[in-house]
Order: C-alpha cells, then sequence, then structure tokens
C-alpha cells in the first residue's frame, strides 16, 4: 500500500479514460493529441465518456464525485468495478490494478472487496427482503445459513430488522434503498460504491438516508465513494469532493477548500447557491500571525508603538510560553504609560471569546454580539494563538458583501 | 408463363436427401415420439374418469387460488373454472367423446413439451446472442407465416403417416411463441437488476438462473400458454395425416358431412382449450 500525507490509499486512479463508440483507437490517439472533444465526435463518432482522471481516494474516507447529468460521474464508478470497461489508465485497489484484471480475479474483486448500491435499488422482486440482502453472499456460494445470519445483521444496521420476509414490492423508496444498503453491507467489502443511490428518494428521506449513512460510516468505517448531482449532499457526506464536467475533473478537495477557492467559473456558479455559513471554519478567515504583544518583553511604550503603526487599539497579548493570555485596549495602556507601569499584566482583558480553528462560521457569529473584540483563535493543545477573525471579515462572510460594500452600507447608516 | 426457377424441385432433392441419409435419426424420433404418446396415452386412460375429472377440478381450482385455497375468497376466485371443468368434462364424457380427447390431451401435451425444449434455449439464445437472435428471428417468422399444412407433407414423408408427423408439424407451428416470449421476457428484465448482479460478481449463469429467468418467468408462462392453445389449434390438422383424437373426428365429419359429429367433437376441442387456457394462465398470472 502507498502512502500519502500518512494515509493509506485505498483506490487510485490514473489518466482513466473511458470512450464510448466503435473507432476508440482512433478517438484515442486524437485524444492524446489534444483534440477536443467536439472534433472527435465530429471525426469519429466517438463519445468521451471520461478524459483522463486521475484521484486517489484513501482509507475511511467518503469520497463524493459529484456532477451534473452527462458529466461522467456514473461511468466513472463503473470503471472503478469495471461495469464499464476504461479505454486507457489505470486503477488500482490497494496494489493491484484492476483494469488488468482476467475475469476470475475481477469476479472475486467485485464478490469481495467492492459491493454497489443502486440509484433505482436493484432489488430482485421476487426475492425477500432478508434474500435480497444475502443476494451478493448467495452468489459467493455462501451456505444458506451463514448469509442468512449476516443478512440479518446488515438488515438490522439499516434499520429493517422485522421486514425479512417482506417483498420489494411492499415497501416504500427508502426501505428499498435501505435494503440495497443492506446487500452491500452483508457482503462486508472495504469499499462501498454508492451510484446516486438517494437521488430517487424524497427530500425528507433523503435527509433521513444521508444522516444514516454518516452514522454508519462512523461505525464501520469503510472506504465509500459516492456519486451525487447535489452539491448540498456531497457536502455533507464527502470527506472530499470531485466535481466533474463533461468527463474532465474540475478540481478535487474538501467542500471548504471548493467553497473558498473554486478552481473554475463552473465549480464557482456551483457553489454559488451553497449555505457557506456551516462550511467556512476560522481556519480559513483568520488573519494569520497578527501583530502580538509579548509580556514579558513588550512594556507600555512599546504597545503604544506597536498599535500606532498598524493603527489598531485592541493587541493581543501572550506569555513566554507563547500562550494566549488576552487582549489590552489602548486606553488603558495609556493610562498605563502616564503612571509610568511596566507590565501590560494589570490592563490584560482575560474574559475575552476564543475559538478553535475548525469553528464554523455559523458558530462564531453570536459570540461578536455584545462586545467588540475580534475573535481569537487558538490551537487546541498549545493554546497558542493562530490567528484573529475580526468582526467585519465574519459579516463580510455572512453576507457575501463586499469590503466596499459594507463600507458603504455602514456610511448610508450613518447618514440617516 | 414458363417457369424459370424451380425452387420447389430443389427442396424436393434436400428432402430427400435429408430423408435418405438420416433415415435412422427419422426412425428414433418416430419409435421416441410413438412411445411417449402410446405410454402416456395408456396413463391418463388407466384414470378413472371420476378420479381424472377430480384431479383436474381441483387443479383448475388450485392454479385460480393459490394460498387462499380454503379461505373463503378462494371459493369466489376459484369456483367459476371448476365449474366449468366438471361441467366440460362430463358433457364430453357423457357424449362419448372422452378417449379422443385423452388422445388430443397426450398430443397437445408432448407436442407441448417438446415445443418448450427446443423453444425455451432458443429463446434464451436469441437474448443474450445479437447473431443468434438476427439468425432465429426470420427463421420463426417463416415458420409462422407458411400455411401449417404444408409442413404436413415433408412430416408424412420421413415419418409416414400417424401421430408422428401430426406431432411434428404440431411442434413447428406452436414453436414460435415459445421463442419469442422467453427472449422478450429475458430482454425485458430492468436492466439495474441484471447490472447489480454483475456489480456483486455473479457469473452469466447466476445472471441467468438467479435473476434473468425467474424475472422472466411470467412470460415465459404466457408463452407456455400461447404454445397450448396454437398444439390445441393444429389438432384437426395434425389428423388429416392420422394422428387420433377429438380432430379426426372433426375431420371424418367433413368428409362425411355429418354436421352432428362436427359440431360435438369440435365442441370438445374448444371446451379443452379453455380449460388449458385458463389453468396455464392463472399459473402465469400466480408467478
Amino acid at each position: 500500500m502507498t502512502e500519502n500525507n500518512d494515509r493509506t490509499v485505498k483506490i487510485k486512479v490514473e489518466d482513466l479514460t473511458l470512450i464510448f463508440g466503435k473507432r476508440k483507437k482512433e478517438a484515442l490517439a486524437m485524444l492524446e493529441k489534444g483534440a477536443s472533444k467536439e472534433e472527435i465526435l465530429k471525426k469519429t463518432k466517438c463519445t468521451v465518456g471520461i478524459n483522463k482522471a486521475s484521484f486517489e481516494v484513501y482509507e475511511g474516507e467518503v469520497f463524493v464525485v459529484m456532477g451534473l447529468s452527462g458529466s461522467g460521474k456514473s461511468t466513472l464508478i463503473r470503471c472503478l468495478n469495471r461495469l464499464n470497461e476504461p479505454t486507457s489508465g489505470k486503477v488500482f485497489f490497494k496494489d493491484h490494478d484492476i483494469t488488468r484484471e482476467g475475469n476470475k480475479e475481477l469476479m472475486k474483486t467485485r464478490r469481495y472487496e467492492m459491493s454497489m448500491v443502486f440509484q433505482k435499488f436493484g432489488l430482485l422482486p421476487h426475492k425477500t427482503i432478508l434474500e435480497n440482502a444475502a443476494f451478493g453472499l448467495e452468489l459467493r456460494g455462501e451456505p444458506k445459513e451463514e448469509r442468512e445470519k449476516k443478512a440479518r445483521q446488515a438488515l438490522e444496521t439499516v434499520g429493517l430488522k422485522g421486514y425479512e420476509e417482506q417483498l420489494p414490492s411492499a415497501m416504500s423508496g427508502g426501505m428499498q434503498q435501505r435494503v440495497g444498503l443492506a446487500r452491500a453491507l452483508a457482503n462486508d467489502s472495504e469499499v462501498l460504491l454508492m451510484d446516486e443511490a438517494f437521488s430517487a428518494l424524497d427530500p425528507l428521506i433523503k435527509a433521513d438516508m444521508q444522516d444514516e449513512l454518516l452514522q454508519i460510516q462512523e461505525k464501520l468505517q469503510k472506504t465509500i465513494v459516492f456519486i451525487t448531482h447535489d452539491l448540498d449532499e456531497a457536502i455533507k457526506l464527502g470527506d472530499r469532493i470531485v466535481i466533474m464536467k463533461d468527463g474532465v475533473i474540475e478540481q478535487i478537495g474538501t467542500a471548504e477548500e471548493i467553497l473558498t477557492n473554486p478552481a473554475s467559473d463552473y465549480v464557482e456558479a456551483f457553489t454559488e447557491k451553497v449555505d457557506r455559513k456551516t462550511i467556512i471554519t476560522a481556519e480559513t478567515l483568520m488573519f494569520r500571525k497578527p501583530t502580538l504583544l509579548h509580556l514579558k518583553k513588550d512594556g507600555p511604550m512599546q504597545a503604544i508603538r506597536k498599535m500606532r503603526t498598524i493603527s489598531v487599539d485592541v493587541l493581543p497579548v501572550e506569555d513566554e510560553k507563547r500562550v494566549f493570555l488576552g487582549y489590552v485596549w489602548l486606553k488603558d495602556v495609556l493610562k498605563l504609560a502616564d503612571r509610568k507601569e511596566n507590565s501590560l499584566q494589570s490592563v490584560i482583558r482575560t474574559e475575552v471569546p476564543s475559538v478553535y480553528s475548525h469553528y464554523t462560521v455559523e458558530e462564531m457569529l453570536p459570540l461578536i454580539s455584545n462586545h467588540n473584540y475580534p475573535l481569537a483563535v487558538v490551537d487546541e493543545e498549545s493554546k497558542r494563538l493562530l490567528g484573529i477573525v475580526t468582526q467585519t471579515s465574519l459579516i463580510i462572510e455572512a453576507t457575501r458583501f463586499e469590503r466596499e460594500e459594507v463600507k458603504e452600507l455602514i456610511e448610508k447608516a450613518n447618514d440617516i | 408463363m414458363e417457369r424459370v426457377i424451380n425452387l420447389g424441385k430443389y427442396i424436393e432433392q434436400g428432402i430427400n436427401a435429408l430423408e435418405e441419409n438420416f433415415s435412422f435419426l427419422w426412425s428414433a424420433i418416430d419409435d421416441g415420439i410413438s412411445w411417449t404418446v402410446d405410454h402416456l396415452n395408456d396413463l391418463l386412460l388407466g384414470i378413472p374418469f371420476v378420479l381424472f375429472l377430480l384431479l383436474i377440478t381441483f387443479l383448475a381450482y388450485y392454479a385460480k387460488t393459490g394460498s387462499k385455497l380454503f379461505k373463503k375468497e378462494g371459493l369466489k376466485m376459484g369456483l367459476g373454472l371448476a365449474s366449468f371443468v366438471v361441467v366440460g368434462f362430463l358433457l364430453i364424457y357423457l357424449m362419448g367423446y372422452w378417449e379422443d380427447a385423452i388422445h388430443t390431451t397426450t398430443l397437445v401435451l408432448v407436442a407441448t413439451f417438446i415445443a418448450l425444449i427446443l423453444g425455451i434455449p432458443l429463446g434464451i439464445l436469441s437474448a443474450r446472442n445479437r447473431t443468434a437472435d438476427m439468425v432465429i428471428r426470420p427463421i420463426l417468422d417463416f415458420m409462422q407465416t407458411m400455411p401449417a399444412f404444408v409442413y404436413l407433407i415433408p412430416a408424412i414423408f420421413f415419418f409416414s403417416v400417424g401421430n408422428t408427423p401430426g406431432i411434428i408439424a404440431t411442434v413447428i407451428f406452436s414453436l414460435p411463441p415459445a421463442v419469442r416470449l422467453t427472449s422478450l421476457g429475458i430482454r425485458n428484465v430492468p436492466s439495474d437488476v441484471v447490472e447489480a448482479g454483475h456489480a456483486f460478481g455473479a457469473t452469466e449463469n447466476q445472471i441467468l438462473y438467479k435473476i434473468q429467468l425467474p424475472l422472466a418467468m411470467p412470460t415465459i408462462l404466457t408463452g407456455v400458454n400461447q404454445v397450448i392453445l396454437l398444439a390445441l389449434s393444429m389438432v384437426v390438422i395434425a389428423s388429416m395425416v392420422g394422428a387420433r383424437g377429438l380432430g379426426s373426428i372433426v375431420y371424418q365429419g367433413i368428409q362425411q358431412n355429418d354436421i352432428a359429429k362436427g359440431f360435438e367433437s369440435g365442441l370438445g376441442i374448444v371446451i379443452l382449450a379453455i380449460i388449458l387456457d385458463r389453468i396455464t394462465q392463472s399459473i402465469a398470472n400466480k408467478k
């Protein structure tokens, strides 16, 4: 297994390309030379389904592939277990290349390593819920008793205990998809491939299923590749998100990375409607390395100088171990200077709001009411100051106004 | 106009060659079919009429009701067909055509059996293989549109007169729906279920036996029903080459211009047809 950022890579996709049509070789050669999709279609009547996709999926993460219909996301997930045959490129599962597997090996991979959940459930209408949940195990040839035991357990995990003897037709869409999920879980494979698994469900049921999946994932720690066309779902479920367009990967990253730093106009357009308050964290918003006062080194005169240089009237203070203590205000420091005192100790305001870097905008907004300190972002362990989040930047993030617009609004408000 | 192409002559020559070179095959088929027909016929005739009546009535009732056999709703569902069986069989028996009806049933059963043995695998093949489908389809069209009488000529040629040529002609005539509906049923299995099978590592055989055939079963059973009805519709034509049963009585009626005989035996065929149809149809619908 290869290591990357201390995380185990479970699936690695390299330059995966899939072309639909008869003259694949010709189309592939054109693609290599940099021809566009349209040119290739015109000349060879081949469609490029996936264009040189590369990514890694880490063990235990929910990896969401997001795109609109026709973006190639469903084709991509089907390349992972070769329900669609890639035209070129490699798909590594752990260390072996799935694209080079023979029939028997491929069957083994499908039976033991990767289980799939489908948008349209794909249940067998003539079999009971229990038999459906045990179907993957039945295909493997496990004895009836054993597979039913595992299937019962999987059904219990998805909350379908007591429905074992029903037929799928007697169940709602949400429940049918639970059976689909149970079937995949019963196989106990390390990787779950979920193809628009919740897209066919009603909004409320969908939200339920998402929560349930997250709960199950907390317990089981599977590696999940999840396909969706819904960015909200991607953000809710995904540890990392891939955004695809026309068979090309536009961006890979965490929800926050994609929202704060969209790689293209397409991605940006996508992210516009998302509720950012719950995603953007202090980590992104804070000013790093703010001007600091050191309790031991800096006296009142030094504090006044520092404040004047950057024209502020409040500064954070830390001790010799670089632990954040609180803020001092200019007016207090001036009094100290008048009295010719040497230490800032007496005027440090310690009852100030501090947050950790994972706090979201939503969680920070209430903290700025009733006082006018910037929020101090401190490290969870060392309590060192990492940065500060100003009220203005919080408001800008929450309202999505530009800095200039905020200024204008304030000026207007003052005129009233 | 003068004939330029003598296609019929080539067909005749071909059939002659087949007859001469494979005579062992024809006689083996003839022996096999005759043996089966005779024994099945004896077996069915060996059952006393009352017992037979009870058995079929029960079968009809059960086919209609299924698991609700002993429930009140079951009575409502099954009573109609059950009483029709009783009245119909009594009528045939009392008109004196019981033995002929059994002959006819035997021929239909044997022909249906052979047609299914050949037709269902062909249907599976044509559903799963494009090339096979392209070959099979036009042959089926040919078999269905060619007037059924035409099959009698080579059938006599290979098997002389008797039950066998009748059954062979019946099989050819009734085979197409078995192939077509099996193929249709398998093609209509939702692709997401088949895909799920593949995703979980099913072999081609597992896909066929665990997914496609079970899901196609209602359509295949409709095919079985069609085969039986087509086989029944052939009994009169088959009697022209010596097949026994109600069909031969109808044929006698035609030759002797005997309205009474013709009507009675014709009615017998209709009764058999309705009973066989309703029973097989309700089995198909149950699935």
